[in-house]
């Protein structure tokens, strides 16, 4: 499932409910990532930040996304939800899972969704800063 | 041929346009839209741009009624 939100939301809260809309029994391994917003980016105070999308090419995206990792491994199921709009420090922006009945699976396709989200999802961040607004020119790489 | 264009982000701001449509007698590139659409002869680099919510490269070939969107890397997660 993939999901839309202009409002914050509790990546935790959101795990719980979902995975009780698996089959129960049926998975052995949930592996997630959740991404937040810093309060700091390129060494300057970054205090709000908005995330523009492409209505349609968005949802579309994240949903290609999810189909392409139940291909590529045995998943009960998938989510992504992100956020769209103003966003402030230490909400989430983003939270990918993948459910398995082993490990492996669930680890490989969680990484997947972010890594691809990152490289083909229509967002665009703008932040402020003390010297102004500015748009985030291109993502970091996993470990910057 | 009636294109609908689309710009996002920094490409909004720069060209001072969201959304507009565009006509031609005849069959346009995505790059020859580009020129048309937002008045500029260059496209900035690393622009993105899709066909019906689908990434294509600049020399891909319109159809009548096509959406077609410009916009900067992208930035989400």
């Amino acid at each position: 499932m993939i999901e839309l939100r202009n409002s914050e939301f509790d990546p935790l809260f959101e795990l719980a409910e979902f995975q009780k809309t698996l089959s129960h029994g049926k998975y052995g391994a949930c592996c997630n990532f959740i991404g937040s917003m810093r309060d700091f980016n390129e060494g300057d105070d970054v205090s709000q930040m908005t995330l523009e999308h492409y209505p349609g090419m968005t949802e579309k995206f994240l949903q290609k996304i999810c189909d392409e990792a139940n291909e590529k491994w045995p998943l009960l199921d998938c989510l992504i939800i992100h956020r769209v709009g103003d966003i402030n420090p230490n909400d989430s922006i983003v939270l990918t899972a993948a459910w398995s009945a082993h490990r492996d699976a669930s680890f490989a396709a969680c990484r997947y969704l972010i890594e691809e989200l990152k490289h083909r999802a229509p967002f665009w961040k703008k932040e402020n800063t003390a010297d102004g607004e500015r748009w985030v020119s291109e993502n970091t790489k996993p470990n910057d | 041929m009636n294109i609908t264009v689309k710009f996002f982000a920094s490409l909004r701001e720069q060209t001072g346009k969201s959304d507009s449509t565009i006509s031609s007698p005849e069959t346009l590139t995505v790059m020859q839209a580009w020129q048309q659409a937002s008045g500029l002869d260059e496209m900035p680099e690393n622009t993105l741009c899709a066909i019906n919510m689908e990434y294509v490269d600049a020399d891909a070939m319109l159809s009548d009624g096509d959406e077609l969107a410009f916009f900067p890397p992208v930035t989400g997660g």
